[in-house]
């Protein structure tokens, strides 16, 4: 299955703050009673949305400065909770391509890496700064590379390392991200390492 | 060179390295209930490929079903249409499925070992973040996304990397009063909620191999609560013990088989861990999270927290935790007032967890849920309801002024009828306090220990058990 390279994602910035946003927060349960992931997109962080409304605030993805942003910043921790798929996908059919946070809880991690969106550890002190950089021009374009393991800001003094396990990184760049196709093709393997285990010969 | 269970179990479930480097794993076992799979069912008919092995997965389903009206159709033509896809794509590919009729449907985490699906030195992989809990069983099981779903039904294998492993000792006695929830709750408060990112965790210690299964699972369970996607306990005889005889467990010559092979599973005695943490049993409280993440917890002598005085990085999420919980920081956790007692879940819905609260029960009898509170007990699985209901665990319920609902998830997640309203605040023995996780956005929840759910449900307020239960 040829997938798309991907070694650089390049949009606007969209900073969504604090630390153990969980994944009932990015998608809330009830909106998971279907059998697609169509349609997820309009319910991301859809209570904390309301919730901001109500409070008078306003939520960042309803801020009309940030509309079209394709890249998330928050803080560490991110996606914690329930292995709900459905959060990563709600977040890329709502329109993301790439999140930085100060760190990732694992499934979501890996549930979005397997999407093609790409999950880049920044430090703290960079994260603000470059969260700095959008809230005062929303327009600014980002982009995070994947083979420079940077994140640069155009016609902004900006830059910034970026970390990620190695195998995500090659699974991303090399097209391979969505493991089904190299998954079957060990096949002959799997079945001769299934006759080998003994709760499981026979099978 | 000794080896972690963890080390022995990957050895032997490894079919390769993949291109990227992670390991293709073969998934020994497969559970999968209705709001995960479907999707997968469904990338697997796009892409023309077939149930690898249907004999290695089993179904059930648990998240959406109601617990009180259970003739289909349910009021919820969403949750209605679930779990007739469940049924269609079982039928379909030859999966077993523990029905609504069966008399063994329930929730994945309790039916798997009830049924002695869950066992040890295995891998187990399900669409949920607390598969964590088959760990207590030693084997190695995690929850994974949808399309790790669909690869483990077209491959029984997935693609994953290999995790570090921490001991996490627990030594010495509890105090009366003091449980496994304690216990794990204490131990995501000290290690954190991001603590156990890369790493699984191996349970042991004295306190440890002192717990019953039933107590290993509700450690294992929330493993995932504290960061780590893995738990797992090493297997010993109080493991075997517990799996002789169930449906799915080996039997005669392969029993004794399956035992030693167990055994050899375990840890080498000499294993070396990438770290170490140890606590003292003696040093645990009644531990009641106060936030909105399992890891803002307190003993329940203890004041609410004051955000300016906690670490600078916890801060923030302090702050949110205080506004949405609308508490008062240095006021006591004691007598903080409860809407809703939710007594179930995966982590706390087993029959020991109902035996337990009902002869404390009983101790009280003739004492009825608060005026204003609602109280819901509801069972992990059909077996434990029948059990309970035949031991007469039910009627002691229903006396104390409990609801007593059929098996499902119920109001730890909110996918079901079971939900809060408004601000309630619940006092429930489940694993997630997240903003809105019970089915309500402004919902509250503060998570214990089942006996600290009845204890509040009885005065209507957070109440040491211990005070009320005379326990000493």
């Amino acid at each position: 299955m040829a997938l798309e390279k991907i070694t650089q994602v390049t949009g606007r910035g969209v900073y969504i703050p604090g630390d153990d946003i969980d994944t009932d927060r990015i998608i809330p349960a009830r909106f998971m009673k279907c059998v697609t992931f169509d349609g997820l997109g309009e319910f991301a962080f859809g209570d904390a949305r309301i919730a901001e409304k109500n409070a008078g605030r306003i939520h960042p993805l309803d801020d009309p400065r940030f509309e079209g942003a394709t890249i998330v910043l928050s803080g560490s921790n991110f996606g914690c909770g329930s292995s709900r798929e459905h959060a990563p996908q709600a977040l890329y059919r709502y329109g993301h391509r790439a999140i930085i946070a100060e760190s990732f809880a694992e499934i979501f991690f890996g549930n979005s890496t397997t999407l093609g969106v790409p999950c880049v550890k920044m430090s703290q002190q960079d994260i603000a700064a470059l969260a700095a950089i959008i809230e005062s021009d929303p327009a600014v374009l980002l982009t995070l590379d994947l083979t420079e393991n940077k994140v640069t800001v155009a016609d902004v003094d900006f830059c910034a390392e970026i970390t990620m396990p190695g195998h995500a990184r090659e699974a991303l760049t090399t097209g391979r991200w969505d493991s089904i196709a190299d998954l079957v093709d060990g096949l002959e393997e799997v079945k001769n390492r299934v006759a080998k285990i003994p709760y499981l010969a026979g099978v | 060179m000794a080896k972690t269970l963890l080390d022995k179990v990957w050895e032997e479930h490894t079919v390769r390295t993949l291109p990227d480097g992670r390991t293709q794993l073969l998934i020994g076992t497969h559970l999968i209930h209705e709001v995960t799979s479907p999707q997968a069912f469904g990338m697997l008919r796009d892409l023309g490929l077939k149930v690898l092995y249907p004999n290695r997965t089993f179904a059930t389903v648990d998240h959406i079903v109601p617990t009180d009206q259970r003739a289909e159709p349910f009021s919820d033509p969403l949750a209605d249409a679930m779990v007739k896809e469940l049924r269609k794509n079982c039928a379909e590919t030859g999966v077993t499925f523990f029905d609504l009729p069966s008399g063994n449907q329930g929730i994945v985490h309790i039916v798997g070992p009830e049924q002695g699906i869950t066992q040890p030195g295995t891998t187990i992989a399900c669409g949920d973040s607390h598969t964590s809990t088959h760990g207590a069983f030693g084997a190695i099981a995690f929850g994974i996304g949808t399309s790790q779903v669909r690869d483990v039904l077209a491959t029984q294998t997935m693609a994953i990397g290999k995790p570090k492993v921490r001991r996490v000792n627990v030594d010495g006695k509890l105090s009366p009063g003091v449980y496994a929830k304690d216990v794990i709750l204490h131990i995501i408060r000290h290690l954190g909620v991001n603590g156990g990112i890369g790493y699984a965790y191996e349970f042991g210690g004295s306190t440890f191999d002192n717990f019953t299964q039933e107590e290993r699972m509700t450690v294992c369970n929330m493993s995932i609560e504290g960061g780590a996607r893995v738990g797992y306990v090493n297997p010993d005889e109080v493991t075997f013990e517990y799996l002789h005889g169930r449906p799915y467990s080996p039997k005669g010559e392969a029993w004794d088989a399956a035992v030693a092979r167990w055994k050899a599973t375990a840890s080498d005695p000499d294993a070396i861990y990438d770290d170490v943490v140890s606590f003292k049993a003696e040093d645990i409280l009644p531990t009641v999270t106060w936030g909105i993440t399992p890891g803002q917890a307190i003993f329940i002598d203890e004041a609410i927290p004051n955000p300016e005085d906690l670490p600078e990085k916890d801060r923030a999420t302090a702050r949110e935790a205080i506004e949405h919980m609308k508490l008062t920081s240095g006021a006591p956790l004691l007598g903080t007032k409860i809407d809703v007692a939710f007594l179930g879940s995966c982590t706390n819905g087993r029959l020991s967890d109902l035996q337990e609260v009902a002869k404390y029960l009983r101790s009280l009898k003739g004492r009825k849920v608060a005026p204003g509170v609602k109280a819901i007990v509801v069972p992990g699985s059909q077996g434990v309801a029948a059990i309970a209901e035949t031991m007469g665990l039910a009627e002691i319920f229903r006396e104390a002024g409990f609801e007593w609902r059929g098996a499902g998830c119920s109001m730890c997640l909110g996918m079901n009828p079971d939900k809060l309203v408004g601000d309630q605040l619940c006092a429930s023995s489940s694993n997630r306090n997240f903003k809105g996780r019970q089915g309500s956005p402004t919902g509250r929840t503060m998570l214990m220990s089942p006996l600290m759910v009845a204890a509040a449900a009885l005065t209507g307020e957070i109440t040491d058990a211990r005070a009320l239960f005379a326990i000493n």
